[in-house]
């Protein structure tokens, strides 16, 4: 349903987005994780038709952004991040010119629809102006759903509201999802776990990483990195900790800094400092890299290139003493 | 064409659920009451002197509208496009299946409609001025004065929505088109000292003259219809671009 092919956008000499790719099938629940800033919404507003890209494609239902724009306009419903309300209307007339502007042919069916979808039936006479935050969210989203879109883009649709009605949305959104294309961008590592199919973090315009929840998961639960930290060259006690039973995968990350996995069960960490301690090597730091999903974000979208001791959890943090 | 008219009813409809178009409306209403009982006033008690000569007539109503209409149009459109920018809903109108031009066209045959309705409710002073005076008023200067203010306003709202477009703060917008307005209004101002070519450019974009020296005297000229319709065009196709060009910022 959704195409994107080495999109990119700059405004002025800044590039928000940098050739990005990807694609969300029908059915398919995809989630923009990255921190502010990172080109979740200017990608989101390419693909309504809002602005074009700079350079690359992107096409939405088999239509261009740029060259089909009112078609794809047709397919997609839009949260934006700042909910579109006229205030001095109420719930019910937005509603109803929204519809208009879509050419809803059942358009006071719909609407009723939903407004019980988003629950506002009592306030559905009220003022926009009059309704509290979560609850413009709640209108603001009854307008997407408006044309039981093909596509919905929904720009941080939890932001504002309250547990209760967070849980309601989400569940709306996953009840979407089985038949739609749903593309929501959020920061809130949790809810793209509970909600989408796939995530796709994003940092400064860039796809970091893309993956399953449950791959992430997989990394959150997986084997336990140590990290090692000596005096002197790490490349020399490289051969040393590798022959150490239970250590796989040894890594140098720094000069002086080695990382290694241990095999599920085995605890390799007291042989490896007895083993350096033995050969006369200064043992600066030993710890445990316990990786969340919060710590998987952090690293990847983090400033600076990345350094693994970002998101250690500093477990056992010893010079160890014999 | 369905998407310029539900544009331009919710345009419409909202005029009544704002203070400014209540205070415009009462603000025009005022002055134009003052003015015309001055004049009929003075014309009575001249009359009653038996110095006579003074008949009114209805350009003691148009020759108000018109100045009224200079100040008050960019309080009509000042918010149109600037406070869609500012709310975030330019977003949803410009992701909505709906043409850059239509929701242009749509806000300015909005802000039209209210100013339509303002100006038929004047009507009441030729009707009455009709009974006032012996045989009644010219019908044909009624005719082409309003038609005349008419096409007037109409260039001045797709100016005042042009404004709009550029900017996303009211205040900006209400001053800028006021000043735009004005320039218009009075640039044959300097034309005798810009010279025979000049002059004459400057007169023919004048606003003012094709309103004063024709459909205020009850003359009807093509060239002067094609004038505001061209700049009504012009103005629209500006506010078009600006809106297209605020996608590719």
């Amino acid at each position: 349903m959704i195409r994107v092919s080495g999109l990119t956008k700059d405004y002025g000499a800044r590039r928000a987005i940098d050739n990005l790719t990807f694609d969300a099938q029908r059915g398919e629940i995809l989630g923009f994780l990255g921190p502010n800033g990172a080109g979740k919404t200017t990608t989101m507003r390419i693909l309504t038709g809002y602005m074009p890209p700079t350079s690359g494609k992107a096409e939405v239902g088999g239509f261009d952004v740029v060259e089909q724009s009112l078609d794809v306009r047709k397919l997609v419903g839009y949260l934006p991040e700042t909910v579109p309300l006229y205030p001095e209307m109420t719930v019910y007339d937005y509603l109803k010119f929204m519809a208009d502007l879509r050419k809803l042919s059942n358009a006071e069916e719909r609407i009723d629809e939903v407004i019980e979808t988003v629950h506002m039936e009592e306030r559905a006479d009220g003022y926009i102006e009059k309704l509290s935050k979560g609850m413009r969210q709640r209108v603001g989203l009854a307008q997407a759903l408006l044309h039981k879109p093909e596509v919905l883009i929904l720009d941080e649709p939890t932001i504002g509201l309250d547990p209760a009605q967070i849980i309601e949305v989400r569940n709306l959104i996953r009840e979407i999802g089985k038949e739609r294309t749903v593309l929501l961008s959020t920061h809130i590592l949790s809810e793209a776990q509970q909600v989408c199919n796939r995530v796709l973090i994003i940092n400064k315009g860039k796809i970091v990483t893309e993956d399953t929840p449950e791959h992430l998961q997989t990394r959150l639960s997986g084997a336990t990195r140590v990290i090692i930290r000596i005096r002197g060259d790490a490349t020399d006690v490289h051969p040393i900790v590798e022959k150490i039973p239970g250590v796989l995968n040894v890594s140098k990350i720094s000069a002086d800094s080695l990382e290694f996995e241990t095999a599920p069960g085995m605890d390799a960490r007291p042989d490896v400092a007895r083993a350096l301690i033995r050969d006369g090597y200064d043992l600066l730091e030993l710890h445990a890299a316990n990786i969340s999903l919060e710590d998987i974000f952090l690293q990847l979208t983090r400033e600076e290139p990345a350094v693994p001791e970002i998101g250690v959890v500093p477990e056992i943090e010893t010079p160890e003493e014999n | 064409m369905r998407n310029i008219w539900t544009i331009a009813q919710r345009e419409f409809k909202l005029f009544f659920s704002s203070p400014i178009a209540y205070v415009v409306a009462f603000i025009v209403y005022l002055i134009l009451g003052i003015i015309f009982y001055a004049n009929i006033a003075a014309a009575s008690a001249q009359q009653f002197n038996g110095s006579g000569g003074y008949t009114p007539n209805i350009q003691i109503v148009l020759g108000p509208l018109v100045t009224l209409m200079l100040f008050s149009i960019p309080a009509v459109t000042m918010r149109t496009l600037a406070e869609e920018q500012k709310m975030g809903t330019l977003e949803l109108l410009l992701t909505a299946p709906v043409r850059d031009w239509e929701v242009i066209i749509g806000k300015w045959l909005g802000a039209f409609l209210f100013i339509f309705v303002l100006l038929a409710v004047t009507w009441i002073y030729p009707l009455i001025l009709n009974r006032l005076i012996q045989p009644g008023i010219d019908q044909g200067l009624l005719v082409s004065g309003y038609l005349g203010l008419l096409l007037l306003v109409s260039s001045f709202i797709a100016l005042g929505i042009m404004v709009s477009s550029f900017f996303s703060n009211q205040i900006a917008a209400f001053f800028a088109t006021l000043g735009l307005l004005l320039v218009v209004w009075m640039i044959s101002y300097p034309a005798q000292a810009a010279g025979a070519t000049g002059g004459e450019l400057l007169r023919y974009l004048d606003f003012s003259e094709h309103f004063y020296n024709s459909f205020f005297r009850g003359i009807i000229e093509l060239k002067d219809v094609v004038f505001y319709l061209s700049a009504t065009a012009l103005a629209l196709m500006i506010g078009s671009v600006s809106v297209e060009m605020r996608r590719w910022r």
